[in-house]
């Protein structure tokens, strides 16, 4: 494990969710589920979050919003989708509104199913995204010590 | 040279000290609420972290009042570490704490402006009882001396219980716990975000940490010097009563809920006249 | 000494010229070499007295010429009183003015005072003579430039600049003569002199607020002259000796509380703070020169001159808990201000009071304390109202909230804006030093009272400038720049201000023994190190470290590589950092405010009551020293 999977802390955003998930999300953070043991903290800020992680799809007034957030992340960070909207757009998919998953705006790196997705599945993401956190570090530093810059704000791939 | 090596100690062992305590903190606080909790090494590993991340800033002068905020924390401890003055080393404290004012409100941005302003009135609110508790020491021992309260025969306590009290109960203001913590807060989920540190990122965000921690200890040192006196056996007991307290300040921060900043401000206003003052009257009529 | 008549005779002479020059520019030439002469003059006494020994001299005794003279001067201001307060249809100055001459005139007629001296040179005097001359001087060369933007900015009032230099020169030589005086007349006359300039000066735009605040300063004064003259009359009659020495051996307790009552109005202090607050529509020089630097100084000046005699008794306790009262208070008051001008006067109130407690406990220590932040106050307080009006003729406002970002703005002007906030209250600048003696020294004589108030004062003043300089230091860039059209005179000025006070904080020590100790010793007879050099040490580690910090991140910061993002506003910022989107998918602009604590801490809720408390102190400790309880 390294230093990032030590201690991933995330960005909870909602970008049209029916709060489904959203519940499901603070679920996570209950005795019950304790997502605390690994290190996770509920931020809330985008300027020290790690990962963020996005219920519901995107409609045209949180777009741009996503994409802010998601910029004033620091590198390196993923992308967490937390239910099938957040992947999809779901059942809200052919709504006039909804333009779709998240991975419409911005590159998403883990999907996790569910309607709503069970908190052992969010979990489940958490830690995928964690290992990921660690690979692009990984990857960061590889190219910085190719060209010494360090990694652009939209480096993440898919 | 004891106050050199004092000095050294605090300098290197302070952050390790102020983040292990940290880590039993969250854990007691996860048992305390039925939950298992990280692990006790945590805040290092939160630490190493943030320092790995790529450094983002919303300005130019923000690295640069938050490291002065660190630089004037450390320097401010070193001198009571180092035996001086006490109640320089709480002035130079409130200057430490004015840079992270300023680092917060040159964000210009209205979380950390509202942070900074709230920052400002718990300033206002705990700085009477601090300049109270030197003069009570100035009292107890004769002297505003750290070097030569340490020596006197008696714990200082013992003639300023009541400042005691008022400490303990302001010092929630300075670590940051419920029911005072109104400009940063260690939870998420709440009406101003981040506070003060929401545009602190990265490294920046690691060394307003240490920062914190080095405060920590600093208060837990004035804790401190309320037990020792010139016998050994006395600095165990302080450490001990240190610990305790700092305890009862988890306690205290998981039983309540965040204050009104006007409760905040007569609470903390009205404990110190009620405690340090009355205090501060039977020493000078004992005199 | 020949100079004490050049010192005073100077400004006098260029207070009578200038009303004759009409060209503007003849006028700045005339004001540049006044200051600079009567600074050359005062350096010249200096040295002059330094080489006779620097003991201190009495001069003058018999001088019955000018004592003449200086009769008919009062019925001058009594006659300029009454015809102004019939003009605007005022009673109460008429009746002070009147009842205070009369007494002092019938007092004249039949005592027949021994020869005594009428002036003296000391310590106290020179470095008073010093701040008179430096600050006031380098004031003066400032207002040549402010007056061309003032007027340039405000189109409404009538140019009456001849008569403004006039009127500054005129006070600079009451100033002068004052604390030299040593015969309690005379100081009378000169402190007549400064309150009717004061009021002349802050009637300068003729509107209708500025002629009732100026009524309202003057009836204030004129009320702490009557206590001067009521003194003049009970010393007269009672020890036979209307010296200031003299009042200050004999130490009778009635006098004393009647010249504590005149320096207390004086200095501004509750329950009389309301004109200096009032005084700041005069125009900037004004109150940079009058309402903080120098004149309000005369009083405390005076409570400083009577200290001796005001420890451990009724009057000392009364001057101290007034001064410590008015500390708090004040301070409270300006947290809830958001005009630049009315913080920086109730800070000064703030801190005389401060000034004034110390005086009145009356012991070496707080002397020590009070010369201290005398010094440093004059400094660091003309520096920031110079600034203040600077800033006020490029924003075209002096409201804090608009100097916002003003860092970006008008970098020149927040950098010395910002050294005069840090010396009103950073560690380790001057002003914390003298509120650590203070602090001891109250502690030492066992007045609980005094601590508390200090120590819950200290928070307070701490909240007010904090909140001033975060809202300089903001990093807004605004949407369109700001011209600076501040002169080359006011910059001189105000780099020279901000000079001397780095170095006042730099050589402090030096200050300590050399001008500090001096004054305490020939107060009291002798002195001791107040500053042990334990603190010493402990307060150059706090310099050094406030130099070298901030120097050292700046350059780890600076070598450190980031990127910069946009502000966090919930993810809805437009990009600008200036707006953000609303509800409706429009555009907001962004506006930060400070916080003011309007409905604590507003005036509309501390003043009354705080002026009734302190009225009813006053009232109480004059009524048990007439009926001779104590």
């Amino acid at each position: 494990m390294g230093k990032l999977s030590k201690s991933p802390w995330l960005l909870h955003y909602d970008a049209s969710s029916c709060n489904g998930c959203d519940i499901e999300v603070l679920d996570c953070l209950t005795p019950r589920y304790d997502v605390e043991r690994f290190g996770v903290i509920n931020t809330g800020d985008p300027f020290q979050a790690d990962i963020l992680l996005i219920t519901g799809g995107v409609n045209s007034q949180t777009a741009p919003v996503v994409k802010q957030l998601y910029s004033q992340m620091p590198e390196p960070k993923v992308v967490l989708a937390v239910g099938i909207c957040a992947c999809t757009g779901g059942v809200f998919k052919e709504c006039y509104n909804i333009r779709g998953g998240i991975d419409t705006v911005i590159p998403v790196d883990i999907y996790v199913p569910g309607c709503a997705a069970r908190p052992e599945a969010i979990i489940d993401g958490v830690v995928k995204a964690v290992k990921l956190l660690d690979e692009k570090k990984e990857k960061i530093r590889a190219q910085k010590g190719r060209e010494e810059q360090p990694g652009g704000t939209y480096g993440s791939e898919k | 040279m004891k106050a050199v090596i004092f000095v050294i100690g605090y300098l290197i062992l302070a952050p390790f000290v102020g983040a292990l305590l940290d880590g039993v903190d969250r854990v007691i606080t996860a048992r305390m609420q039925g939950r298992k909790g990280p692990c006790v090494l945590q805040p290092f590993y939160d630490l190493s972290k943030l320092f790995s991340k790529q450094m983002i800033a919303v300005n130019n002068v923000q690295l640069l009042l938050n490291l002065s905020y660190l630089g004037f924390i450390v320097i401010s401890g070193s001198m009571l570490f180092g035996g001086t003055d006490i109640l320089m080393c709480l002035f130079l404290l409130s200057t430490a704490d004015m840079f992270l004012v300023m680092a917060a409100s040159s964000d210009s941005s209205p979380f950390a402006n509202m942070g900074a302003a709230r920052e400002m009135l718990q300033m206002m609110a705990y700085e009477p009882l601090t300049l109270l508790v030197a003069v009570g020491f100035y009292l107890a021992a004769g002297t505003f001396h750290v070097g030569n309260i340490i020596q006197s025969a008696v714990s200082p306590v013992l003639y300023m219980p009541g400042m005691l009290l008022g400490f303990m109960f302001t010092s929630a203001i300075k670590f940051r716990k419920s029911p005072f913590d109104l400009s940063t807060s260690h939870h998420a989920h709440q009406e101003m975000v981040k506070g003060i540190t929401t545009e602190m990122s990265g490294p920046t965000l690691a060394i307003m940490n240490i920062a914190e921690y080095y405060e920590k200890v600093l208060i837990l040192g004035i804790f401190a010097l309320f037990f020792i006196n010139s016998s050994w056996w006395s600095w165990p007991v302080a450490i001990v009563f240190c610990l305790a307290i700092y305890f009862m300040e988890i306690l205290w921060d998981n039983v309540s809920a965040r204050l009104h900043w006007k409760t905040l401000l007569t609470s903390c206003w009205l404990v110190t006249l009620l405690t340090a003052g009355v205090n501060l009257l039977i020493l000078i009529l004992m005199k | 000494m020949i100079l004490i008549p050049v010192l005073i005779g100077i400004p006098t002479f260029l207070a009578i010229l200038i009303p004759f020059i009409r060209s503007g520019e003849a006028r700045g030439k005339i004001v540049y070499v006044g200051s600079g002469c009567i600074m050359a003059a005062t350096v010249a006494m200096l040295i002059s007295w330094g080489n006779q020994g620097a003991h201190s001299i009495q001069l003058y005794t018999a001088a019955e010429a000018v004592d003449h003279l200086m009769s008919l001067g009062d019925i001058f201001l009594m006659c300029l009183i009454l015809y102004m307060s019939i003009r605007y249809r005022k009673v109460l100055p008429a009746v002070l003015s009147v009842a205070q001459t009369g007494l002092l005139l019938y007092v004249e007629a039949n005592t027949s005072l021994p020869e005594a001296e009428h002036m003296m040179i000391d310590w106290l005097t020179v470095l008073m003579c010093i701040i008179i001359a430096f600050v006031g001087g380098f004031i003066c060369i400032y207002t040549v430039g402010y007056m061309k933007g003032y007027h340039a900015h405000h189109k409404e009032y009538q140019d009456r600049q001849p008569f403004f230099f006039s009127m500054l020169f005129l006070f600079l030589a009451a100033m002068f003569g004052l604390v030299f005086s040593q015969s309690l007349i005379w100081m009378y006359f000169f402190w007549e002199i400064t309150s009717v300039i004061s009021f002349l000066m802050i009637g300068y735009t003729r509107t209708e607020e500025a002629i009732e605040n100026s009524f309202s300063a003057l009836w204030m004064n004129l009320l702490g002259g009557l206590g001067f003259s009521v003194a003049i009359a009970l010393l007269a009659f009672g020890n036979g000796s209307v010296q200031l020495s003299d009042t200050v051996a004999t130490g009778a307790a009635l006098p004393l509380a009647c010249l504590a009552l005149a320096g207390l109005t004086k200095s501004a202090q509750l329950p009389f703070s309301t004109w200096l607050y009032g005084a700041m529509v005069a125009p900037t020089p004004s109150s940079a020169l009058l309402h903080s630097a120098t004149m309000v100084k005369a009083g405390v000046y005076l409570l400083l001159r009577l200290s001796p005699a005001l420890h451990d008794n009724l009057v000392g306790l009364m001057v101290s808990l007034i001064g410590g009262f008015t500390f708090i208070m004040a301070s409270m008051m300006a947290i809830a201000q958001n005009d630049g001008k009315k913080v920086l006067a109730f800070s000064t109130i703030s801190n005389l009071g401060l000034i004034v407690a110390c005086a009145g406990t009356g012991v070496e220590e707080t002397v020590w304390g009070a010369v201290f932040l005398m010094i440093f106050h004059s400094v660091s307080k003309s520096m920031l109202f110079q600034a203040v009006g600077a800033t006020e003729n490029c924003l075209g406002s002096r409201d804090i909230e608009d100097m916002h970002g003003m860092l970006l703005r008008l970098p020149k002007l927040t950098y010395i804006m910002g050294i005069g906030i840090a010396g009103m209250y950073l560690a380790p600048f001057g002003m914390l030093i003298s509120k650590w003696v203070a602090l001891k020294a109250f502690v030492d004589s066992g007045n609980v009272v005094l601590v508390i108030f200090i120590a819950y004062g200290s928070a307070t003043t701490m909240f007010y400038w904090t909140k001033w300089l975060s809202k300089l230091i903001s990093q807004h860039h605004a949407r369109e720049g700001v011209k600076d059209v501040t002169c080359r005179d006011e910059y001189v000025s105000m780099f020279v201000h901000a000079a001397i006070m780095l170095l006042l904080c730099l050589l402090l020590p030096f200050v300590a023994t050399t001008v500090v100790d001096p004054i305490v010793a020939e107060m009291f007879g002798h002195s001791q190190a107040v500053l042990s050099m334990g603190v010493l040490t402990t307060m150059a580690v706090m310099l050094v470290s406030i130099l070298i910090v901030p120097t050292i991140m700046f350059f780890v910061s600076k070598a450190a590589r980031r990127q910069l993002v946009e502000i966090y506003m919930a993810g809805v910022n437009k990009g600008d950092n200036r707006h953000f989107v609303n509800s409706f998918g429009g555009d907001t602009h962004l506006y930060l405010s400070n916080w003011y604590l309007r409905f604590e801490f507003g005036r509309r809720h501390l003043l009354h009551p705080s002026i009734y408390l302190s009225a009813v102190v006053i009232v109480v400790i004059f009524c048990l020293l007439i009926g001779g309880a104590v």
